[in-house]
């Protein structure tokens, strides 16, 4: 019984272990994903305004 | 040559990576001293070696940097450190369970190999203060590489200090009594493999990203002309030999005026 335990208490840590450095990889990712989202809108903001200029030119 | 695209090199680290811990929790012998708890050193062990190179090749880039002068080398120094920082965190993290589960305690102050760690990280840490303090982009350049030429001839010395000192409590990895069997080293390797392949991922894509971004502000400037409202400030100079070339030609828009 005290060696079920002793592992269980380990899983726990391990598990723990793992699931922390996994939280940092989507922390990082999700950041990431912001900024790619943010270049995103700014360049159909800029797709917009090319359009405009060249609607006004011709 | 041509460079391996960062697709592949993703797809590598996730195959290697699972390939890696498979071999590790389902492979490799529990350890008789430790146990099931050791698998964590699977996870700890890499982070912490890939953080630790990462810094000295970031400084091999700064040097590069002072060197030629392009920003480009700036850029790839910037982020190796910034990618090696966030393996450090991870680092102090898992061992900190890995220490609570092993030896009872978070943290102990008397080990050397802990707190010598924590000096780099917190030397690091210190990187970007010294960078945004300065406005300046090209002084900004400069001083950040030698900053990173500095700390990164401390890591080395660091480790050597560190292995000359008697260890309290923290198992040396590949000490001369033993190492590790077959089985675990295999495991092991193939995880560092992974956690390098890693590092290169992301440092490959926020390169990539920063990239975009610089030549999403030349766009804006070619497209609005000077009167185009500034771009959200990216945290360092335009990336790409592209960004380069409008560097030296003219203003940078992202300045405070």
């Amino acid at each position: 019984m005290p060696i079920l335990l002793a592992i269980a208490e380990a899983e726990k840590y391990v598990g723990g272990a793992y699931l922390v450095f996994l939280l940092l990889l989507l922390v990082y990712v999700a950041i990431m994903a912001a900024k790619l989202q943010r270049i995103q809108r700014e360049l159909s903001e800029l797709a917009g305004a090319a359009e405009q200029k060249r609607g006004g030119s011709s | 040559m041509r460079s391996i695209s960062l697709r592949t090199i993703a797809i590598a680290t996730v195959a290697v990576l699972a390939v890696g811990y498979a071999l590790a929790f389902f492979d490799a012998p529990r350890d008789a001293d430790q146990g099931l708890i050791q698998k964590i050193f699977y996870l700890h062990v890499p982070l912490a070696i890939s953080a630790l190179v990462g810094f000295v090749v970031a400084a091999v880039l700064a040097i590069q940097h002072l060197r030629t002068g392009d920003a480009i080398w700036d850029a790839r120094s910037y982020v190796a450190i910034h990618v090696s920082v966030i393996f450090g965190v991870g680092v102090l993290l898992t061992g900190a369970i890995w220490a609570k589960g092993a030896w009872g305690t978070w943290w102990e102050w008397r080990e050397p190999t802990l707190v010598s760690f924590l000096i780099v990280f917190l030397l690091y840490a210190t990187y970007y203060p010294l960078r945004y303090a300065i406005e300046d982009r090209d002084r900004q350049a400069r001083y950040a590489s030698v900053f990173a030429i500095t700390a990164g001839a401390f890591v080395p010395l660091n480790f050597v200090a560190v292995r000359a000192a008697e260890p309290l409590i923290h198992p040396r990895t590949f000490s001369s009594a033993g190492g590790l069997p077959d089985s675990m080293l295999l495991a092991f390797l193939v995880c560092m493999a992974g956690m390098a392949l890693l590092w290169v991922t992301l440092v490959r894509f926020e390169l990539a990203a920063k990239g975009t971004s610089a030549d999403l502000s030349r766009i804006r400037r070619a497209v609005l002309g000077d009167d185009a409202p500034p771009a959200p400030a990216p945290s360092i100079a335009p990336v790409g030999a592209s960004a380069s070339r409008a560097m030296s030609a003219g203003p940078r828009e992202e300045r405070p005026r």
